[in-house]
């Protein structure tokens, strides 16, 4: 059995990416214990909210370093994958920098949040053969850049998800995007 | 292309799924999770659940069946209904909830919204508001629509978006339970007037108003109950007829 760890920093959707990984057959263990995260086989780094106050509590528990030098496969989701960023200009802080990238707010002529489903993209790594829709809930975005995996059109071009080295993230939320987000998670857990 | 969604409400009282015709005679209409699962299955893209009996003493109960719905349902969900406080959402967050709908709570203390989406961010933060189009021009109505009050609908929902709502979910009471349309005109409006996402409610009762819906205006969502529940539109065909006719929808 695969030893998977979602990081639980009081961020409001770790139940829901708990349950999405207990209706495939696993059984992850939510904590925040930073000798549990370097032990998993897996990490999901999950997160909602405002980027600021996520930060300032992985800084708070400890977290920033555990999280940056883990080298088992790593799953931002959504605000999870915007923090593993260098900065976010919700609440210009800076982030734990392991995608070399910038999140940004997308234009104002927009309806934001950006909420309901759309195209994947452009798709490799772990979105490789993925077709069709993905839930999406954000009002930051990640440019396309060389880490990008997947690409999503809203208003603009941007990462729907990005891969570098043993981390990955999906700005999209997997465990709400139907058998499409299970897809994705199972091509996460044969990294 | 984002697309357009589609999504069933499910309203619920003491753990069972019924829906009210102009929200007064209630029919029993299924098991919730249930319900929820055949949604998901079947292409829903949401689904909104309202506890029209929610007291103090009920809402351990509505959040053992929202950890339920979580638990066996893939796609996102909103909950809604006696939410009065950032405790009352935190339960139901907690329990798995995607995102809280808050009606009169919010209009009878406005800072609840920006409690909510400082606490949680405005991305989990519906207003839903029920509106009648009155001689004095469309008014926000509380408790289910009984009772009006002198609230313009259009000052409402702008005055919404600034305190934090990231979502409006609009129901005209006029329309509500008559299977004739969507308020078209109102929709339009009240979408012009905000930049968050606006859910369209009350009226659907045949195919063709979700085309008038997402062809006359640029609402992004169309919620419905009854037509779904009693089979009258079926979610895989309409959304057969609204991509045929160039309408962005998901498949499944």
């Amino acid at each position: 059995m695969k030893n998977i760890v979602i990081i639980d920093y009081g961020a409001g959707n770790v139940k829901s990416v708990n349950f999405a990984f207990q209706r495939l057959g696993y059984n992850p263990v939510l904590t925040d214990d930073p000798k549990t995260i370097k032990t998993a086989d897996y990490v999901v780094f999950p997160g909602v909210g405002h980027a600021k106050a996520a930060m300032e509590t992985i800084e708070a528990k400890g977290l920033s370093e555990v999280i940056r030098n883990l080298k088992q496969p790593v799953l931002g989701v959504c605000l999870g994958m915007q923090l593993m960023c260098r900065f976010s200009e919700e609440g210009d802080v800076n982030g734990l920098g392991i995608f070399d990238m910038d999140v940004k707010k997308f234009d104002d002529q927009l309806k934001v949040p950006h909420m309901g489903w759309n195209d994947v993209l452009d798709c490799s790594s772990i979105m490789k053969g993925v077709t069709g829709q993905t839930y999406f809930v954000h009002s930051y975005y990640v440019p396309i850049n060389q880490e990008t995996i997947a690409s999503c059109e809203y208003g603009i071009k941007f990462s729907a998800s990005l891969a570098k080295d043993n981390f990955f993230g999906c700005q999209f939320h997997p465990e709400k995007s139907g058998k499409v987000g299970e897809e994705i998670i199972l091509n996460f857990l044969n990294q | 292309m984002l697309r357009k969604r589609i999504i069933p409400c499910l309203d619920i009282k003491d753990g069972r799924t019924v829906k009210g015709v102009n929200f007064v005679d209630l029919q029993d209409a299924g098991d919730p999770i249930e319900l929820a699962k055949k949604y998901s299955d079947i292409g829903a893209d949401e689904l909104v659940f309202l506890d029209i009996t929610a007291t103090h003493e009920k809402r351990k109960t509505l959040a053992k069946l929202v950890e339920r719905i979580a638990r066996n349902v893939s796609i996102p969900f909103t909950v809604g209904g006696g939410v009065r406080s950032v405790e009352d959402a935190d339960v139901l967050l907690h329990a798995g909830a995607d995102k809280i709908a808050v009606n009169s709570a919010a209009v009878k203390r406005p800072e609840l919204l920006t409690e909510l989406a400082d606490k949680f961010g405005n991305q989990c933060v519906v207003l839903s508001v029920d509106a009648k189009n009155t001689e004095d021009g469309w008014k926000v109505h509380l408790v289910g629509g009984r009772e009006r009050t002198d609230i313009d609908l259009f000052d409402w929902v702008k005055k919404a978006e600034q305190l934090g709502a990231g979502e409006i979910l609009f129901t005209s009471m006029d329309h509500d339970g008559t299977k004739g349309g969507f308020a078209l005109e109102a929709l339009q409006k009240v979408d012009e007037l905000v930049s968050i996402p606006v859910i369209a409610s009350g009226g659907a009762g045949k195919e063709e108003h979700f085309s008038d819906l997402f062809q006359q205006t640029e609402i992004s969502a169309a919620l419905a109950a009854s037509v779904f529940h009693f089979q009258t539109i079926e979610i895989p065909e309409l959304k057969h007829k609204l991509a045929q006719e160039n309408i962005p929808v998901r498949t499944v």
